[in-house]
């Protein structure tokens, strides 16, 4: 039989459709059909200013938006040689590591909602939402940030922002405790995940699966450290890999017991920054007249929530760009789908797409 | 008593009992719902449905919400779809809540209420009680969905099969109190048992103690309820055999589902708990309190329930037949013999 | 890119790579006969062993120019990376699919289809990934003429010269 799951679907986390042969419970092919959210934003990019750019990029990947604001920026930087106050990049790694806990609250929330886990959902969204609080006090917004910038931020960081962030993870590290209690060690959660839809790390690597979905697989990969950008090289943490703790390596609970450790690393990393950061500085003062790099093109990946995000760069010198390429970490991410869901239950295929933490307003762009 | 009655009489008597019946089912279900939704808020840390400040938004403390939402399913258009079996699917509904609502009539509410006391009672209860999942397949038939039929697949295997266990833990019962009527099985568990407890069915032996954790655990499975909601999840089958069901119609299986609780609630407390027995015994005894115990003791059930629901991911479908067949009924069979041992030399 | 990738592929594929005149530039540029054999080269040689695509970008220079594939390769286990270009034909762009060595090509291509209308020869699958099926042109060419209505419905009008 074949069966329709989606485009609306309660667990599709967008508006994805999955095309699934199966026979009986038992799912023989999966077809992922996307574009439902295809909004054009490579065409839009060629027609817009570098700074205009910028919006675009939150809309993207819409639960993640700083991480893809900074992917732009320091693309862009890095093609036109801006060096960046210290001050800047400090402010920008908080905001990425805080986005990164918000984003992998919600994919872990919508998780345990996708094995039928509803309570654990709603205590992730609380204490994202005091993330968002934090967002808010910066820039105004809660979800489309807009808020770094070619050569800086739009925003200083306002008063009392520094005592916010910690009351912050201060309240938070011990959470994580109460969502390993209500979810994670959960009896029925482990039988729902363990040795589902194993991923070996060689066919993710084959698939170019990357971010918390690789690490599951036990690769220890993670851009921050391989290839540190901003200043992620002038902090401590580690990066967490699956290690089958109990099923095997690459199973859907390794990937959500990495992001959950990830979670913890992020909260590491912010409190350092935030230890580090110089008090004082312009936020404005690289901000370029005008954005308009040298001929050229350029490859630049940075570590988003979902993995690898990358942006192809090609400039003919205008201050428009010639070409924008975005690659997404979850695009790759659900080409994987069909070659680790297949053979499995309908419910397992689920389990399995929810663990892959897609969010479909980056596969479409 | 109903022999000295002439027909006019028994028909009139049938007529108030059935819409007696009816109240209890929709005030079940009207204060289940609510409970069910102040509850998850609280587990949840949110507050749920609330009023809000003057005028009649939906009551102090949102208690009028559930029947604001009644009135919202009532008014609904009623929608079948084209391709629809239309007679099966205007029927399913039905079939289910006849189902609960035959069952109902035979609870022992008190020591005096009871709308039929039959002398095969327990046996009675467990029959009809399957009778639902005829309506749950025509629903998934007749809705002409997949997911409707995927739904409806999945709770007939699930029914059938947690049907078993649920039976061979209440023949536990039934060998103990040597009968099958309900106020029979009420009246053999009066008394003090070990020193202290009340003489429940549950404290009479370990085995029967592991019986009422079959018969609710398959109970719970029986009325599609996380962790075993597998023919309704929402997450896999959007809503499952009730995929197509809209205003009314839907509202049957909803009012249903709640009756459904709490007859498998209520044949819990009947077989195990003492039904309408006070935990101390001679205390708070008399007629009305058997009332009061019952329904506490049934609410409680319905408490933990609702309580499992929010706590509980969901179990996938083998994994949930492998709790029928591999655990629950070698453990339910165990039970049988060991309850015939327990009788014959110790109890 | 260091030098001995350029090398080491030079001496394998003589005739494939295209001489550039600066060698410092950061790129490889090949000719499309090849490059499934210097794809699986890349791939399976230990010490080159691109085992990751990262990305693949078509780029059309414009509508009296060529069309271009871009292939960004990276190492797992030696942390290089290479970027690979392949210029086109206009008017019958066709390049080797490498979807049977790194499969993450399969949708990559399938992208780079959609949107410029490069055919991937043999490639499994090669329909439109993000687009409808029945869409009518290759949008992200630069001489793209946005349609003004898809089955019907009207195709909102572009400001001109938006910047």
């Amino acid at each position: 039989m074949v069966l329709n799951i989606g485009p609306q679907h309660p667990s599709t986390h967008g508006v994805l459709r999955l095309k699934v042969k199966t026979d009986g419970e038992i799912v023989s092919e999966i077809t992922p059909i996307i574009g439902y959210l295809h909004r054009c934003f490579e065409k839009h990019c060629e027609n817009l200013s570098y700074e205009q750019v910028i919006p675009y990029t939150d809309r993207c990947d819409y639960i993640a938006s700083m991480n893809n604001n900074f992917g732009y920026v320091v693309a862009v930087e890095e093609l036109m040689g801006i060096e960046v106050p210290e001050r800047v990049e400090y402010i920008r790694v908080i905001m990425a590591e805080l986005n990164r806990i918000a984003s992998h609250l919600l994919a872990l929330g919508t998780y345990g909602l996708d094995i039928g886990a509803f309570t654990p959902f709603l205590y992730m969204f609380r204490d994202r939402e005091r993330i968002l609080d934090l967002f808010e006090m910066t820039c105004g917004a809660r979800l489309l940030y807009n808020y770094m910038w070619v050569g800086g931020l739009s925003h200083d960081l306002p008063v009392g922002f520094v005592e916010a962030a910690y009351d912050f993870l201060d309240y938070f590290e011990p959470q994580v405790k109460e969502y390993n209690d209500l979810l994670t060690y959960n009896k029925i959660f482990i039988e729902r995940t363990a040795d589902i839809g194993v991923l070996p790390a060689e066919v993710a690597i084959n698939y170019g699966v990357t971010g918390p979905n690789l690490r599951g697989s036990g690769v220890a990969w993670d851009l921050r450290k391989a290839e540190p950008y901003s200043v992620y090289d002038r902090f401590e943490f580690d990066i967490p890999v699956g290690k089958g703790l109990v099923g095997s390596v690459g199973d859907c609970w390794d990937r959500y017991w990495v992001r959950v450790q990830e979670m913890l690393e992020s909260v590491k990393i912010i409190r350092q920054a935030l230890q580090k950061m110089p008090s004082e500085g312009d936020v404005h003062a690289a901000l370029p007249k005008k954005v308009r790099p040298p001929k050229g093109s350029i490859y630049k990946r940075t570590e988003s929530p979902r993995g690898d995000l990358g942006y192809y760069i090609i400039s003919s010198g205008k201050p428009v760009p010639f070409r924008i390429k975005m690659r997404s970490p979850a695009f790759t991410a659900l080409c994987v789908l069909d070659e680790i869901a297949r053979g499995w239950m309908i419910s397992d295929v689920l389990a399995i797409l929810g663990s892959l933490d897609i969010v479909l307003g980056e596969i479409d762009r | 008593m109903f022999e000295n009655l002439t027909s006019l009489e028994w028909l009139l008597w049938l007529i108030l009992a059935g819409l007696l019946l009816f109240g209890l089912m929709a005030v079940n279900a009207l204060a289940a719902v609510y409970a069910e939704r102040k509850l998850s808020a609280f587990m949840q840390d949110r507050l749920g449905p609330m009023g809000q400040g003057a005028g009649f938004h939906a009551g102090k403390w949102g208690m009028l919400q559930t029947v604001a939402d009644a009135l919202k399913l009532i008014l609904k258009e009623d929608i079948i779809p084209r391709a629809a079996d239309r007679r099966l699917f205007i029927i399913a509904p039905y079939i289910i809540f006849i189902g609960a609502f035959i069952a109902i009539a035979a609870l022992p509410f008190s020591e005096y209420i009871q709308v039929i006391d039959i002398n095969l009672g327990i046996f009675y209860l467990l029959a009809v009680c399957s009778l639902g999942v005829v309506g749950l397949i025509t629903a998934g038939w007749a809705s002409d969905n997949k997911w409707s039929l995927y739904g409806a697949l999945r709770s007939a295997a699930q029914i059938v099969s947690y049907e078993i266990p649920a039976a061979l833990s209440i023949i536990v019962v039934v060998m103990l109190t040597s009968t099958l009527d309900l106020q029979g099985i009420i009246r053999s568990q009066e008394g003090v048992i070990w020193g202290i407890l009340p003489n429940w069915i549950i404290f009479n032996n370990p085995f029967a103690f592991l019986a009422f954790f079959i018969y609710f655990i398959s109970g719970v499975a029986e009325t599609n309820r996380t962790p075993f909601d597998i023919p309704e999840a929402e997450s896999e089958l959007v809503a499952g055999f009730h995929t197509e069901y809209s205003g009314m119609r839907w509202a049957f299986f909803f009012l249903s589902e709640y009756a459904n609780m709490f007859i498998v609630c209520g044949i819990a407390t009947v077989a195990f708990l003492g039904g309408w027995q006070s935990p101390v015994p001679g205390f708070m005894d008399s007629g009305a309190w058997g009332l009061f115990w019952f329904f506490g003791k049934v609410l409680f059930l319905i408490f933990v329930m609702i309580w499992f629901r929010w706590t509980f991911p969901r179990l996938r479908v083998d994994q949930l037949m492998g709790v029928a067949w591999k655990v629950l009924l070698p453990l339910a069979l165990l039970n049988i013999f060991g309850v015939g041992l327990w009788s014959l030399y110790i109890g | 890119m260091s030098q001995d990738i350029r090398t080491i592929l030079k001496k394998a594929f003589p005739a494939a790579i295209v001489e550039q005149e600066a060698e410092t530039e950061d790129y490889l540029e090949v000719r499309p006969g090849e490059w499934f054999e210097i794809a699986t080269f890349l791939h399976d040689t230990p010490e080159l062993k691109f085992d990751s695509l990262q990305c693949i970008t078509g780029v059309d220079w414009g509508p009296e120019a060529h069309l271009e594939v871009r292939y960004n390769l990276h190492s797992m286990e030696h942390k290089h990376k290479l970027e690979i270009r392949i210029v086109l034909d206009r008017t019958a762009p066709e390049v080797p699919s490498v979807e049977k060595i790194w499969r993450v090509a399969d949708w990559f291509e399938r992208e780079v289809y959609d949107m410029y209308g490069i055919v991937f020869t043999g490639h499994r699958n090669l329909r439109r990934i993000l687009l409808p099926d029945d869409w009518v042109g290759w949008p992200l060419r630069k001489d793209y003429e946005t349609p003004e209505t898809y089955h019907g419905i009207v195709v909102p009008k572009i400001k001109e010269e938006w910047e």
